[in-house]
């Protein structure tokens, strides 16, 4: 059953920091500060943590999309699309032209700010779509549709001007241009924020049934845990720019090792709530001065004096659980998980 | 009686694809409510996507005209073409924050400026530490400071900052009501709480209302006093949020309810769209409905 998964990315000891002079001073954001990770095929990878963290800093470095003042200052990013292995930025820039969309798409955080104001939708379907897709016109046409319609979008929005559309439709936009031509690697930045749980169900059924046709792999990126819950294999949990946990979804949400993803899990009021969540105390770390050892300490309730001089390196506790603390033990889930109501893809899911 | 804001029978019509377009749609459908001047309150907008949310906020905030119907701020009609000194009084009472927050900050222009030029024209504010005093204090409340958004463009902010900033933005000239349309939609959910227990004590410390919209219906729970749903321009239902949230009548409510994800799945994915269900809730609004009360004050729309 424990088929080896193909890695499709690998990143290893990667750094990326902003590097700026403020004024004569030299000030330095250490957003993605040595994180090792890879991505397999067929797999839905989610990554969740603080806002500002590094979520976004880091995947943009997966993506090709960094510029001054971000750089990567240390370690290697790899993917392997099918024998033909390529670093993102250490490529030409027509060797990633060459990939982005066919290959690896990537949907910005916010991107439904990013369609061109003075073209229509469906230009912009042909500008990014036609080539890849190599289909004749009404082909592409009904193919394009079709996509849309799975994202409950009314066909009549190719003929609209962005500012037409609800910040939701644009959302779903920007996922249908983004998945139509099925690329082999799909990076999302909180890409439903301003979907309705009932379509979000949809475009989130449509991202998930995408990525299982093409045996795809999806790193999505969101604030949402029960989104986390619903549509990964996989979570990483990213801490003052540091992977600080990593595991398969049932088991992270059931038994998380990290106290921060303790809290994590535990912070998503639910309907019918009425008491007050303890907010974790204390203010997110300075990246351009973060704390000395974990930098959870400052606000961890386990932490010990070796906490503060020690970095705690990512360990493997098994089964892929990967944790980044000293005192695991003595971490205990803050709630307790209900039993879920469906087991179709446990059972449907491939090996 | 006084009302701080009176929305009457707006209804809001699109022409799409442009000066040319053919397509016409209803973005918002004869919708009425009101919001007592004594009785700071949080009312919860929710529903569907492209159900006229954000065109019923715009229209609210002068942004937008309504195709017919009328919206009353103090009793007055909130005309556009009201002098600049009357704008500046609406502008000083009524604030908005934008639903997306790439889109709210010009991206030449340093982000701070927005908050002193906020600071400037509504606190008359000019001395320069007084100023930096009125942004620090509205930042903080948010949980950021002046010193980490000085100087920054909104691309070098994270997305949760910048949403932050643009809610502190809204909060330096202490308005009477607030407009936020998914103020809290890219924040964890330690901060969202942190915000959305900022809104409750705007309303129960300074007796601000708030029109809260958002696609999280956990926070509406908490934290609204009255909700109304949307579905494709009409209101579903309307009334006391939690007795509406507790037990949704209106078939589209209950679906809005039912699809809410649960942790509980983690690992499982219950992603099954409600399609069938989508279609006949489309179905039965093709025919003539109407609004009727319920004993708790709901207000639900039944076919006639
Ligand atoms: N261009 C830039 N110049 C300097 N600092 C930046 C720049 N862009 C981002 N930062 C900083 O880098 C840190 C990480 O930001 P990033 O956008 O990666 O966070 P994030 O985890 O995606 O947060 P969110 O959940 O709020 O979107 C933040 O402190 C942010 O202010
Ligand atoms: N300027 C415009 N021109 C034409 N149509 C418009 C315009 N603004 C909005 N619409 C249409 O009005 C409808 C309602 O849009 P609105 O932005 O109010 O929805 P919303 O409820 O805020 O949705 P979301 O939750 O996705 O943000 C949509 O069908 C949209 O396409
Ligand atoms: S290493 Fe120490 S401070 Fe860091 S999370 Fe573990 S217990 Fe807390
Ligand atoms: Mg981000
Ligand atoms: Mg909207």
């Amino acid at each position: 059953m424990a088929e080896q998964k193909q890695d499709v990315l690998q990143v290893r000891n990667l750094k990326a920091y902003y590097q700026m002079a403020y004024f004569g001073v030299e000030r330095e954001v250490r957003a993605v500060d040595d994180i090792t990770m890879s991505i397999h095929e067929n797999e839905v990878y989610g990554i969740a943590g603080e806002s500002s963290s590094g979520k976004t800093s880091f995947i943009k470095v997966l993506a090709a999309a960094i510029r001054p003042p971000l750089r990567v200052v240390d370690g290697e990013v790899e993917f392997n699309f099918g024998g033909q292995k390529i670093d993102p930025n250490k490529a030409s820039k027509e060797e990633v032209d060459a990939i982005r969309w066919s290959k690896l798409s990537y949907i910005m955080q916010g991107s439904m700010s990013v369609l061109n104001p003075v073209r229509k939708i469906g230009r912009s379907f042909e500008d990014f779509a036609f080539k890849p897709m190599g289909l004749p016109r009404a082909e592409f046409n009904s193919r394009v549709a079709a996509h849309l319609e799975r994202l409950k979008l009314s066909p009549n929005v190719l003929n609209a001007y962005p500012h037409e559309l609800s910040g939701g439709m644009r959302q779903r936009v920007t996922i249908a241009l983004a998945t139509v031509c099925q690329p082999q690697f799909i990076i999302a930045d909180e890409p439903t924020t301003a979907l309705d749980v009932v379509v979000q169900k949809d475009v989130l059924s449509m991202i998930r049934t995408v990525q299982q046709e093409m045996r795809a792999s999806v790193i999505f990126v969101t604030h949402d845990m029960s989104v986390h819950a619903n549509i990964t294999d996989r979570v990483g949990i990213i801490y003052a720019g540091r992977l600080v946990e990593e595991g398969p979804t049932r088991q992270l949400f059931a038994q998380p090792k990290h106290p921060y993803t303790a809290h994590l899990v535990a912070s998503l009021p639910r309907i019918g709530d009425t008491r007050e969540r303890p907010a974790l105390e204390g203010r997110p770390p300075n990246l351009s001065d973060p704390p000395k050892g974990c930098r959870f300490h400052p606000r961890c309730p386990l932490a010990t004096d070796r906490c503060k001089q020690e970095n705690p390196p990512l360990v493997d506790m098994g089964e892929g659980h990967r944790v980044a603390c000293f005192h695991t033990d003595k971490v205990k889930p803050l709630i307790e998980l209900g039993q879920p109501k469906v087991t179709r893809m446990a059972e449907g899911a491939p090996a | 009686m006084n009302d701080i804001l009176e929305v009457r029978n707006v209804t809001k019509r699109f022409g799409m694809g442009g000066v040319f377009g053919r397509n016409h749609i209803t973005a918002v459908n004869d919708v009425s409510f009101t919001i007592e001047a004594e009785k700071p309150e949080i009312f919860t907008i929710v529903g569907e996507s492209g159900s006229g949310k954000t065109t019923l906020a715009r229209m609210i905030l002068r942004l937008e005209t309504p195709s017919e119907g009328e919206i009353l701020f103090h009793g007055t009609r909130v005309d556009l073409r009201a002098s600049r000194a009357e704008r500046l009084k609406f502008m000083h009472e009524v604030q908005p924050v934008f639903q997306n927050p790439f889109e709210a900050f010009n991206p030449l222009k340093e982000v701070d400026r927005y908050l002193i030029s906020t600071a400037r024209t509504f606190l008359k504010l000019t001395k320069q530490s007084d100023i930096e005093q009125a942004m620090d204090d509205a930042l903080q409340k948010v949980g950021l400071s002046y010193a980490e958004v000085k100087g920054r463009f909104a691309h070098e902010l994270s997305g949760g900052q910048l949403q932050r900033v643009s809610i502190a933005r809204a909060l330096i000239c202490n308005p009477t009501l607030l407009i936020a349309d998914e103020p809290v939609s890219m924040v964890d959910a330690s901060l969202r709480m942190a915000i959305v227990n900022l809104l409750k004590s705007l309303r129960d410390d300074f007796g601000v209302s708030v029109i809260y919209i958002t696609h999280d219906l956990a926070t509406a729970y908490y934290i609204a006093d009255r909700i109304i749903i949307m579905q494709k321009g009409d209101v579903v239902e309307m009334g006391p949020a939690r007795a509406v949230l507790d037990n949704p009548e209106h078939p589209y409510a209950r679906l809005l309810k039912e699809s809410v994800l649960s942790i509980d799945d983690a690992g499982y994915g219950d992603l099954d769209p409600a399609t069938e269900l989508m279609d006949q809730i489309n179905k039965d609004r093709t025919g003539r409905t109407k609004m009727v009360t319920r004993d708790d004050g709901r207000l639900v729309r039944v076919a006639e």
